[in-house]
């Protein structure tokens, strides 16, 4: 099995802590969706996960083994950066033989099958390819990889819609065939939110979050209606995300929803709404 | 097979929900094979632990059953135990809701009964 575990890591840059005393594990056989703000410190915990960049305290281990310079652990971890490092001159083909040097278990008819599937011509240099075939070309190693734990940096930058849902697809397809733990770091929560069994969220620097996606939003809901009346409804209760328009507010509640709530929001006429997952996000990682 | 990912129902009750639908519409027939947990998790786009989830939920009431190394089938009388764990729900749903409503406003069954026979002819 595969469990990441972060001990008080912390990666400072001069005064700025990017990470700040991150304690967190990683259980193995499950999509987690990596999320923050822009600056929270995603990139940087995904680099020090894998050895890119090394934490100015603490230590990560996988299965008990420190990640730190440590080929053997590095091999079976498949990070897709954000950014495309691969030889320039190299042609799609090239680099498919030169990942399965690195990665044995690289699975070269799966990655032809899926570059057929995307449109990925595979005589093209990597010089050559497009914002959208960029991500395309990334994501395929990655699928391919066979690495235990892979890892996903805003893997769908640039993807059309038919291209994003294909990929969404061939995840779920591939996770679900050969279980691995699979990390997702994304902007666009909404479309990834029913992928994702466990939501970890970052902001400056620290993990305030990590719990099971379906357990979050049954613990909140957003309660609607005229704002006095919610205002009643709300006192005493954890709530984020307020919006007002003239009379009309909304509030979310950060409760398990109580049935002499759910009768008293009758009673108010006021509306008692789902949580999606963005819309959370948005209120606990807002200043 | 729909599912609301608007809906406040969690999407796992929703999966085993509109299996039933299926099951119900004759889309699945009884002792035929339903969608494996890879199968729905691609097509609905879903985390496959919450389709298997969903599945199981079948299965801990008798209405899906699995065979090993085949997949998942559909028991027999799955159709029946569906129409009266729905029959149920409906009391519970609609009707208490509705006799409770109703004397809130001060209705009497009688004229709840009139009413219903008063909708039923429109």
């Amino acid at each position: 099995m595969s469990t990441i575990v972060f001990h008080g890591v912390s990666k400072a840059y001069g005064s700025t802590r990017a990470l700040d005393n991150v304690n967190l594990t990683i259980e193995p056989g499950k999509i987690y969706g990596l999320l923050g703000r822009n600056g929270a410190g995603k990139t940087t915990l995904l680099n020090l996960l894998t050895n890119r960049l090394f934490p100015t305290d603490g230590e990560i281990r996988l299965d008990g083994q420190p990640v730190l310079e440590n080929d053997a652990v590095l091999g079976r971890m498949f990070y897709m950066m954000e950014e495309n490092l691969y030889p320039p001159r190299f042609t799609v083909k090239e680099t498919f033989n030169w990942s399965k040097i690195f990665y044995p278990g690289f699975d070269m008819p799966y990655a032809l099958e899926l570059t057929k599937k995307f449109g990925l011509n595979v005589n093209k240099r990597v010089k050559e390819l497009s914002t959208g075939y960029s991500s395309i070309f990334k994501a395929i190693i990655a699928l391919a990889s066979n690495a235990e734990v892979v890892i996903y940096d805003e893997p769908v930058l640039g993807l059309d819609a038919n291209h994003r849902e294909l990929f969404y697809r061939e995840l779920i397809a591939n996770y679900s065939t050969n279980p691995k733990t699979v990390i997702i770091s994304t902007h666009l929560i909404e479309e990834v939110a029913d992928v994702l069994e466990e939501a970890i969220i970052i902001k400056e620097g620290q993990i305030i979050l990590k719990q099971p996606v379906e357990d979050l939003l049954a613990r909140a809901y957003t309660v609607s209606g005229e704002a006095s009346k919610v205002d009643s409804f709300a006192e005493g209760k954890k709530c984020a995300g307020v919006q007002t328009m003239g009379k009309f507010k909304s509030v979310t509640v950060l409760e398990e929803l109580q049935n002499k709530d759910a009768s008293l929001a009758r009673e108010l006429s006021l509306d008692i709404g789902k949580v999606e997952l963005q819309k959370l996000f948005i209120s606990l990682t807002n200043a | 097979m729909r599912l609301d990912f608007n809906s406040e129902k969690p999407i796992y009750l929703q999966l085993a929900e509109a299996i039933e639908d299926d099951i119900l519409k004759g889309i699945f027939e009884e002792e035929s094979q339903v969608a494996s947990t890879t199968e729905l998790a691609v097509t609905l786009k879903i985390n496959p632990a919450t389709a298997g989830k969903g599945l199981n939920l079948l299965v801990d009431e008798g209405i899906v059953y699995k065979r090993r190394g085949v997949g998942m089938f559909v028991a027999t009388g799955a159709k029946e135990m569906i129409l009266q764990k729905r029959k149920e729900s409906f009391f519970q749903t609609y009707i208490l809701s509705l006799l409770e409503e109703a004397a809130k406003l001060g209705i009497s069954v009688e004229e709840v009964t009139a009413m219903l026979e008063r909708g039923r002819k429109k």
